[in-house]
């Protein structure tokens, strides 16, 4: 039997096995027994690759580059004229800019994450993925971390390109915090999205409605194009449940420093404890939603029959 | 039928049965009323059998399949898998266990053949390397060469049910669930399909198979026992010859003679002859243009074919060729059910696999008439 493998599909020998042989084991209950070290590592595995899809479509599927670069880019541009026709503070080009950057992430979450699962059983990968040996939270990971490399390269590009042709400079004296309130908001947005990736299937087709529902009222309560504070107490109660909102706000803040910032939000340090705190509400609440899907979908078959 | 797959009481040391079902009831709750799609199902199946599981649509077939591989709990009773409990002992089933359903669309048209096997493959904890090299075995095993770099999206059905095969064995189950797995496919893919699965079983012995088909020359080629399901319950349960006996009371002959003396009453007269008819269109011709008898001969048993055989010579009759006809799985089935296969295929949908009633080439009539194609083809 020969085999090609990965790099430049060499072709290797395999003595002793088949196409029809891979592991031998003596019996069903000693391939059954997994040790943890290969439970951990199937999951791990499990997270590249369902990650691979989505970050192979980056290189495939070019139109995102219209619909996730261009248009956001201006969308983003409108605000910064109107920013300039009233004469605003310069940082609030900035604020805008990094407001449309952190669009491809928001995007990314209630679009692809929050509906993966639903759209994933209707195509029949949801029954092999419950039926596999891993931790269906590894999927999830996958998931967003293919997400994650994605949307990034989506923000970035948005970010270089606005801050070149707007002329944006900042101003960080915390790198490190910056860059933690970065991650940071990442990890509570697709946790976020993976907790919504479970609500959304077990609410069925409804779930295309809601996200269409959400998507304005969370663009504007999470101030992507203005500081949230102006928002007063509704900026607030935004800071508090919504990840996008808390972690723009600190990020513009550490991005512009020694600017002059609206008052009436917390300080980035406060705010990254506070985006701490979602990413382990949100994990934990994922984790409890998916518990629930796989219970009631073992229960009422609603993974395995797909008209109900 | 209840107990007619009833396990039997094992010695304490046995190895467990491959599949143990005792009491599996299984009711949908849909409005306007609940649907029973199992209802008291008992079965055992040895390790390294091929069982299958005949029946039409809504029969209930796949709703078993579901519940052995873990995706959906029984209302009642219980059932394991080489011993582990469907419900509580999941992840070791499903570390020993794959499975393949017919029409399956599975994965991502993005990407290739190659990387989504490979995908499926971290799935199953295969190292990095180890996958490529894995999937590659079983591409070339499956026959998918020349589709390695294709996407998926542009594989016909027949290479997309090769690719969910080669997915279905990339973690080296020890028990694999198909279901309806030559769905939709033209004859020649079917055939393929079915090569692979025994050469698959073959490899190591105890490997077992479940496969759910309404294709009964398919379940009656592959499977070493086979149950009938109806309304979610196993009507009878044997070998196909064991189920053929059911249904023939008399062993029926096919006897192409040079003449025949007297007429079929003649032979009616014979010692263990039950009934003998002319067959269809009375005579036949031989490559040399003689006319020839055909007659159906239906005896008492066997062993009466020896006085038959004996009395012919009598009659002034040469024997030119004999065959035996059995009965088919259809016959059984016709039998048990009290109506045709077809018909019942054509009733309404099925609450297990709507999808398949769903997608153009799944039409009533073309799942029939594939039928028909597939079973012409296998005993051809």
């Amino acid at each position: 039997m020969t085999a090609r493998g990965d790099a430049g599909r060499r072709t290797v020998d395999a003595p002793g096995r088949n196409a029809f042989v891979y592991r031998p084991t003596a019996s069903p209950q000693e391939a059954a027994n997994w040790t943890p070290r290969q439970v951990a590592m199937t999951n791990f595995r499990t997270v590249l690759g369902r990650a691979y899809p989505r970050v192979s479509g980056l290189f495939r599927e070019k139109s995102w580059v219209f619909f996730e670069i261009l248009l956001p880019f201006l969308a983003t541009s409108a605000f910064v004229f109107v920013y300039r026709a009233l004469e605003a503070p310069p940082q609030y080009i900035g604020f805008v800019v990094l407001g449309g950057a952190m669009t491809a992430f928001w995007l990314n979450v209630i679009w692809m994450m929050a509906q993966q699962l639903w759209w994933e059983k209707s195509q029949g990968n949801l029954e092999l993925y419950f039926a596999a040996p891993m931790h269906i939270m590894a999927v999830l990971f996958g998931m967003a971390f293919g997400g994650f490399v994605m949307s990034s390269t989506r923000a970035a590009a948005v970010l270089v390109v606005a801050t070149a042709v707007y002329g944006v400079s900042f101003s960080v004296d915390q790198w490190a915090l910056l860059i933690g309130v970065f991650l940071l908001t990442l990890a509570a947005l697709y946790g976020l999205g993976m907790m919504l990736a479970s609500l959304f299937l077990m609410w069925g087709r409804e779930a295309w409605h809601l996200t269409q529902l959400l998507v304005e009222p969370v663009y504007f309560v999470s101030g992507l194009n203005f500081p949230i504070a102006r928002l007063g107490v509704l900026g607030s109660v935004a800071i508090s449940i919504l990840p996008l909102a808390v972690g723009l706000d600190a990020m513009r803040q550490l991005a512009f420093a020694g600017s002059a910032y609206p008052a009436g939000t917390p300080a980035p340090a406060i705010e990254a404890g506070i985006l701490v705190a979602m990413v382990v509400v949100f994990i934990v609440l994922s984790r409890w939603t998916l518990a629930i899907l796989e219970r009631r979908a073992r229960s009422e078959g609603r993974l395995s029959v797909r008209w109900q | 039928m209840s107990g007619t797959g009833q396990p039997d009481p094992r010695p304490a040391n046995a190895q467990p049965l491959a599949i143990d079902v005792r009491g599996i009831r299984r009711v949908y709750k849909v409005k306007p009323k609940p649907v029973v799609a199992l209802d008291g199902v008992d079965l055992a199946v040895e390790p390294g059998e091929f069982f299958g599981l005949l029946g039409p649509n809504g029969a209930g077939k796949t709703t078993l399949i579901k519940i052995l591989t873990t995706l959906l709990l029984p209302s009642e009773g219980t059932a394991r898998i080489f011993g582990f409990d469907v419900e509580r002992q999941t992840k070791q089933i499903r570390r020993i266990m794959n499975m393949v359903a017919g029409g399956e669309q599975s994965g991502y048209g993005i990407l290739t053949v190659r990387e989504q096997l490979w995908m499926f493959s971290q799935f199953y904890g295969l190292p990095t390397r180890d996958g490529w090299n894995r999937v590659d075995e079983l591409i070339d095993a499956v026959g998918l060469d020349e589709q390695r770099e294709q996407r998926v999206s542009t594989l016909s059905t027949g290479q997309r049910q090769k690719m969910n095969f080669a997915r279905g064995l990339l973690n080296d189950p020890w028990i694999f669930f198909l279901d309806e797995p030559t769905l939709g496919l033209d004859v020649a893919a079917a055939r393929s399909v079915r090569e692979l699965i025994l050469a698959w079983k073959a490899a190591v012995p105890g490997r077992t198979v479940l496969l759910t088909t309404h294709y009964m020359a398919e379940a009656d080629e592959l499977c070493d026992r086979i149950a009938i399901v109806d309304h979610g319950r196993i009507l009878a349960l044997g070998t196909p010859e064991e189920l053929k006996k059911r249904v023939q009371r008399e062993s029926v002959f096919r006897i192409e003679l040079d003449r025949l003396d007297g007429g079929v009453g003649a032979l009616r007269r014979l010692p263990g002859v039950v009934n003998a008819a002319l067959a269809v269109g009375d005579q036949a011709t031989t490559a040399d243009d003689r006319q020839t008898v055909e007659v159906n001969l239906a005896l008492v048993d066997d062993a009466a074919l020896g006085d038959v055989v004996g009395a012919l010579g009598g009659l002034g009759a040469h024997i030119l060729a004999l065959r035996k006809s059995e009965p088919s799985l259809e016959d059984v089935f016709v039998e048990l059910v009290g109506r045709g296969f077809d018909e019942v295929v054509r009733d309404g949908p099925d609450p297990d696999r709507r999808d398949h009633h769903d997608r153009p080439t799944g039409g009533d009539r073309g799942a029939t008439d594939e039928a028909r194609e597939r079973e012409i083809e296998v005993v051809g």
